[in-house]
């Protein structure tokens, strides 16, 4: 039996990125709050400068419940699911944030009206016809002023280019109209970077810095970036990324009443006979306990957000809990992180301490930011090109056809050009389709013997039309920038495991088509939120993280507006 | 910010370049005879360690297991026989040549023996396998035994593992060849351009090769601006020199 606890108004499952997030309204509300968190406190001293801990030992990840729950994988229906490669998710608290890349976008507006706007500028029939996409219950104006709250909570650098609709091309002109400028200005720049941008306005595009939950200067007490080159999955040693561990999730501790159980290993949540949820089965060690709690807020990645509800099963949820409808696990995608472009230059590039939040985007090939009136495909990709390299990477870069990787000739290769090669980041974006869908494996378990989940999906013509389209881009802009040799990657087919995993507990009006309403509570069972990327029902050209944080925001406040009726 | 874009035509000097080469010391023969890390680590003379093993009490931790052994001496994890196979192939994947010295002098088979007493058994396992199917398919293709070979034989037999042509040769290969000539190149990678805390990129060898500035903890746009001039000094340390970082795994 396990251990019963005192009850609580509500339990976070997941003091990452949403959940760390959602945290401080409701603490600051008086709620008492109790965050499991499967990982543990993680702090400066543990992100030491280098490249073996973080790069290739995967250290700072290495509370690995993600890591024995890792989904397994497969194109289609049609084939055997593996289980391969390693993946970055961590548990931690503060989560994955707190080795993320930090980069901190907004979605377009479009992006919350695809079926609509495309219907009215192209005509229904340009929407690709598997496809289950739909708009989302709201537009851009609805989440602005979340947006603009967790941006100045956790701290975001960046530069506005659309502030109450006047356009400031320094920044995105093609973003949503914002009241604010971001509180910090954007990351610097080096000179490979102005190369860039020159590059890019002699082609006539619009290039500008991304945003960044990193702070670009002193904010809220903590230092600015040190650009000291081991951002990409490394912990920040001076406190200047902005994960929830040092920002929202310490202000809801300071209220007393945050509570914290660390290395939490949650395996089910409790029904009642009317299908409210009542609490959390968890594992510390070998002890089990119950948590019960008025309110159950899930806040992990999406694809343990959709494994714990198949995995609590009662009378009143047969399939699954809030899968009376069978949506739980659809409507899943990821960001087609592949179809990568390189570049090799023929002068260094001198990007050895910078971050991958350090860059220059360009939109002008995103979204509907251009007419696809010619163009096979919706939706398209955002050109990204960073300042960042470590030593080992450095050496095993591509030798560009210029012979083999290894022995005396490489050697020579090497000393010439580590710091000359270059490779871009083009996110793009990915529709939900009928047959792409998450459910749990029937063969791989977890260490507790849980099945994991599997993720049937597929790249179909849309994504790798996309992906082709933004590669010739890419390979334009090289080219303008004095580039001789450029590569590309495959235009990719099996989805296979992603840190930016969307859908699964999509958002929307019908609960026929979607697991929860509008602020993210379940159609069936009301006590039960749902927070992170599974509740999106479009994926942007751009990271997730910034959206996810900003809906969770807004699902605690509409919690806190609604307490006596939510609590039932 | 300047562009600071314009490529120096000429590398900056490497450090080895010099009349004081470090390989001129030890013959190629004596460290492959040596036959590993502890070999590597002995025969590089004293008044080229530098301070480090004798006062850092990091690289003190980084060496211990293999600087103790005598000269010889088989890594921990392998048998004589296997080490020198190692050593053989780790010398051609990044050799000591004109360019400067290379995977074995930056002790690269001492990053390779601390790594596989980390991953285990398993690991350890797939070296063995890997490298006594090396060993084999040089005889059987090119009639010795593969430290026995001359240097282009050598490459040319690696070639073929890499390339995966050495898999279906019957020699004892688990899966392709290639997979287990990216484990080693992946290890001697590491091994020779990772941080020295772990063992390898002795005397910041890996580090100088690329000329990598080195770690600091704070570049400020000055720093930048200097490095794109090429006016900035490389930093030589590990970052574990900066005392305020743990080692080893998170809690």
């Amino acid at each position: 039996m396990p251990r019963q606890l005192r009850s609580t108004d509500v339990v976070i499952v997941g003091m990452g990125a949403a959940g760390g997030v959602a945290a401080l309204p409701l603490a600051e509300a008086g709620l008492d709050v109790v965050g499991l968190e499967a990982g543990t406190w993680l702090d400066q001293r543990d992100f030491a400068p280098d490249e073996i801990r973080n790069n290739y030992r995967d250290w700072p990840m290495l509370v690995k419940k993600c890591e024995n729950e890792r989904p397994t994988s497969r194109a289609t229906s049609a084939t055997n699911a593996n289980r391969v490669g390693g993946h970055p998710m961590m548990n931690a608290v503060g989560g994955t944030a707190v080795h993320y890349w930090a980069q901190s976008w907004r979605l377009n507006p479009w992006d919350f009206q695809v079926v609509s706007e495309t219907a009215r500028r192209y005509g229904r029939s340009k929407i690709p016809a598997n496809s289950t996409v739909e708009d989302w219950p709201f537009g851009y104006d609805e989440l602005e002023p979340y947006y603009d709250r967790v941006e100045r909570e956790i701290g975001v650098s960046g530069q506005a280019g659309n502030v109450s609709g006047n356009i400031d091309l320094k920044g995105n002109r093609f973003e949503g109209p914002r009241k604010r400028p971001y509180p910090m200005p954007p990351l610097r720049w080096t000179g490979f970077l102005e190369t860039m941008a020159d590059a890019a306005h002699s082609l006539g595009w619009h290039p500008f810095p991304g945003p960044a939950a990193i702070n670009s200067e002193r904010y809220d007490g903590r230092a600015g970036c040190a650009y000291h080159g081991f951002c990409s999955k490394g912990g920040c040693p001076v406190n200047a990324k902005n994960s929830p561990h040092l920002t929202t999730i310490p202000k809801a501790l300071d209220t007393g009443n945050l509570r914290i159980v660390t290395q939490a290993h949650v395996t089910t949540l409790e029904m009642d006979g009317e299908g409210r949820v009542t609490g959390v089965n968890y594992v510390v060690g070998s002890e089990e306990y119950f948590q019960p709690a008025k309110v159950v807020l899930l806040a992990c990645y999406t694809y343990e957000n959709v494994r714990l509800l198949l995995l609590s099963k009662s009378s009143a949820y047969p399939d699954g809990l809030s899968n009376n409808h069978g949506q739980v696990g659809r409507h899943y995608f990821s960001h087609h992180q592949g179809a990568a472009v390189s570049a090799l230059f023929p002068f260094d590039l001198k990007s050895w301490y910078g971050l991958p939040a350090q860059g220059v985007a360009i939109d002008d090939w995103a979204d509907d930011n251009f007419d696809h009136a010619g163009h096979d495909f919706i939706g398209g990709g955002n050109l990204w090109v960073m300042s960042d390299r470590r030593p080992i990477s450095a050496a095993s870069m591509s030798t560009y056809g210029n012979g083999r990787n290894w022995g005396s000739g490489w050697k020579q290769f090497i000393r010439e050009n580590a710091d000359r090669s270059h490779s871009s980041y083009i996110q793009k974006t990915t529709l939900p389709y009928e047959d792409n869908y998450l459910d749990l494996d029937p063969m791989v378990t977890d260490e507790l013997g849980l099945p994991v989940i599997r993720i049937t999906a597929q790249f179909k013509q849309n994504e790798r039309a996309i992906a082709e389209f933004t590669q010739n881009r890419m390979e334009e802009w090289y080219r303008e920038a004095g580039a001789i040799e450029v590569t590309r990657g495959g235009l990719g087919n099996s989805m296979g495991i992603s840190t930016h995993a969307y859908g699964g507990t999509r958002m929307g009006h019908d609960p026929e088509t979607n697991v929860v309403n509008p602020w993210g509570f379940s159609h069936e069972a009301p006590n039960l939120g749902i927070l992170g990327a599974s509740v999106m029902g479009t994926s942007g050209a751009r990271n997730p993280t910034l959206t996810s944080q900003a809906l969770a925001w807004r699902s605690a406040a509409h919690l806190i507006e609604n307490w006596e009726d939510a609590s039932g | 910010m300047g562009h600071g874009m314009t490529k120096n035509p000429q590398k900056k000097s490497h450090p080895s370049d010099g009349p004081e080469q470090t390989t001129s010391k030890i013959t190629r023969r004596d460290l492959l005879k040596a036959a590993g890390a502890a070999g590597a680590a002995a025969l590089i003379p004293t008044s080229l360690k530098g301070t480090s093993s004798a006062t850092s009490p990091i690289l003190d931790g980084a060496m211990r297991g293999s600087a103790a052994m005598p000269p010889g001496a088989p890594l921990m994890n392998l048998t004589a026989r296997e080490t020198e196979i190692l050593a053989a192939m780790v010398d051609r994947l990044i050799p000591s040549d004109k360019l400067g010295i290379g995977a074995l002098e930056a002790d690269a088979l001492g990053y390779i023996d601390r790594t596989l007493s980390e991953l285990g058994p398993d690991s350890v396992e797939s070296y063995r396998t890997g490298l006594a199917a090396l060993d084999r398919y040089s005889e059987y293709t090119r009639g010795a035994r593969f430290i026995e070979l001359s240097e282009r034989d050598q490459d040319s037999a690696l070639i073929d593992v890499q390339t995966g042509g050495a898999s279906g040769a019957g020699v004892g290969f688990v899966g392709s060849s290639g997979s287990f000539f990216n484990m080693v190149k992946s290890h001697t990678w590491q091994g020779t351009f990772g941080d020295p805390h772990y063992g390898g990129n002795r005397e910041f060898v890996g580090w100088d090769l690329i000329d990598y500035p080195g770690v600091r903890m704070r570049v400020t746009e000055e720093d930048q601006e200097q490095l794109e001039a090429e006016e900035l000094e490389p930093e030589r340390r590990s970052a574990y020199e900066l005392s305020m970082f743990r080692t080893g795994r998170p809690r």
